[in-house]
């Protein structure tokens, strides 16, 4: 199994604060990896770092390198725009557009230039299937997505990032606004995305990641502390910080 | 933080240190029975196997109440689970002295049962009991290890014990019997050793979540 991203001695500061600090961690391929930590332990910077939705931080500065399949994220050869329709996000809180299910789901694609009735048709009917809404939602396609239940936008959302083909996922706590049934549906999904797919999820839910992940990576204070497969981490940390958080025992 | 859980925990922690004292208690009884051959002291055995079994169903839902309750992770978990399996073992050392307690009140009055070489045994049965319960308590990996080890040295009283009763049955054919009965109590008191050898196991499990059965034993 390859590595997809590589961080080698990432640092970053938000103004004089290091909201990061000398992180390197490899994620594999078609793989599930967790991020987990306390508020403020830079897991979501983290996150954020990947598809270089930092840059829109004024003051924002980064020492180190991310790779993705080898080349180097910040490099000015980068296009961003490519970058992020390779690496996408699903949000914390569901974000539709306010518009219809399948101009949600068609405004990604529309975007890279792909206009013909029956390519978005079949995009948007793939996507839906693929975030397992199509069934819920196939007749009404031209309804407001607003109109959706929370566990249903959020999965419309899923279904939005998978429009433009990505190769990443990345979900900063995708089901915390959600209830347990909405949630399990999620975590259903994001299992069964992880055959085409790498997830990189974070989560403030230590039994989701238990659940859901095949690596976890523990975060505290800007620093990645312990990085192991999920297993290992949760029934034998090897560092004191991260057993004193997994068991609820922190501070 | 977590102190309620920490609480329970401690609850846990010396719920299994008392089923392991009355272990200890339903083993050194059946032997003073045994060699004092005082059915009288025998029957009292009863009572103690009893709360035993009280104690492994009690602690048995604590266990499964807090598996539900706190979602143990790491070494709780190992904790947690490392207990439930310990009071299996702890119940059948009860049965145990219990079975020995049985015995003890069928052998006739007449007979002198204070063998040496039985009162070591059963001396060295308890001790085995009482250190991996310790093991557990004091997490001592060492200490576990030491009962793991020990049960060789009950092992070998049990083919002593087994010896000298062929030399019995060989000089006083009409013992027979008797002789039975002290090879099934002996027989009892390596099983004990066993059972003490799989709670020192699951000790060492819960400090290295590693169980000896298979490497991958981790939860």
């Amino acid at each position: 199994m390859s590595d997809i991203i590589t961080a080698r001695d990432l640092s970053l500061w938000y103004g004089n604060s290091q909201a990061l600090k000398n992180v390197n961690i490899r994620i594999p391929e078609k793989n599930i990896t967790a991020l987990i930590g306390p508020s403020g332990c830079g897991k979501s910077t983290f996150l954020k770092t990947l598809n270089r939705m930092n840059d829109l931080v004024n003051s924002v500065k980064i020492t180190g390198t991310v790779q993705y399949r080898g080349e180097d994220i910040f490099s000015p050869s980068m296009d961003v725009n490519e970058l992020r329709k390779n690496i996408g996000m699903v949000f914390q809180k569901p974000n539709p557009f306010p518009m219809s299910i399948y101009d949600n789901i068609a405004y990604g694609p529309r975007t890279h230039g792909i206009t013909a009735k029956s390519d978005l048709d079949e995009i948007v009917e793939t996507s839906l299937r693929g975030a397992a809404i199509w069934e819920e939602v196939k007749d009404r396609l031209k309804k407001n997505a607003m109109g959706l239940s929370g566990g249903q936008q959020q999965r419309l959302c899923i279904a939005r990032a998978l429009a433009v083909k990505p190769d990443v996922l990345l979900m900063d706590e995708p089901t915390s606004a959600l209830d347990p049934i909405s949630t399990s549906k999620v975590e259903e999904l994001i299992l069964q995305l992880r055959e085409e797919y790498t997830i990189i999820i974070v989560t403030h839910n230590m039994q989701q990641a238990v659940r859901i992940s095949d690596r976890t990576a523990f975060f505290l204070l800007g620093e990645l502390i312990e990085y192991s497969s999920t297993n290992q981490l949760f029934s034998q940390p090897f560092d004191k910080r991260t057993e004193d958080y997994i068991t609820g025992r922190f501070g | 933080m977590r102190s309620r859980f920490d609480e329970q925990l401690d609850n846990l922690f010396k719920d299994l240190i008392m089923m392991g004292s009355l272990c200890e208690e339903a083993i050194a009884l059946a032997a003073k029975a045994l060699s004092k051959n005082d059915s009288k002291l025998a029957a009292k055995v009863h009572p103690i196997d009893e709360e035993i079994d009280r104690m492994e169903k009690e602690i048995e839902s604590n266990c499964l109440k807090l598996l539900l309750q706190q979602q143990p992770v790491a070494r709780d978990l190992r904790q947690i689970s490392a207990a439930l399996k310990m009071i299996t073992d702890m119940e059948r050392i009860g049965d145990q002295a219990e079975d020995i307690a049985e015995i003890v009140s069928f052998i006739p009055k007449d007979k002198k049962n204070d063998s040496l070489l039985i009162e070591q045994m059963a001396k060295a049965a308890i001790k085995m009991v009482t250190d991996s319960v310790d093991a557990y308590v004091r997490r001592d990996p060492m200490l576990a290890q030491s009962v793991i080890d020990s049960d060789d040295t009950v092992d070998h009283y049990f083919d002593q014990v087994k010896s000298s009763l062929i030399s019995l049955i060989t000089e006083n054919p009409d013992d027979g019997e008797y002789a039975l009965d002290i090879l099934m109590i002996a027989k009892y008191l390596e099983r004990i050793g066993d059972h003490a050898v799989n709670i020192a196991e699951w000790v060492l499990f819960s400090i290295t979540g590693i169980h000896k059965t298979t490497e991958e034993h981790s939860v």
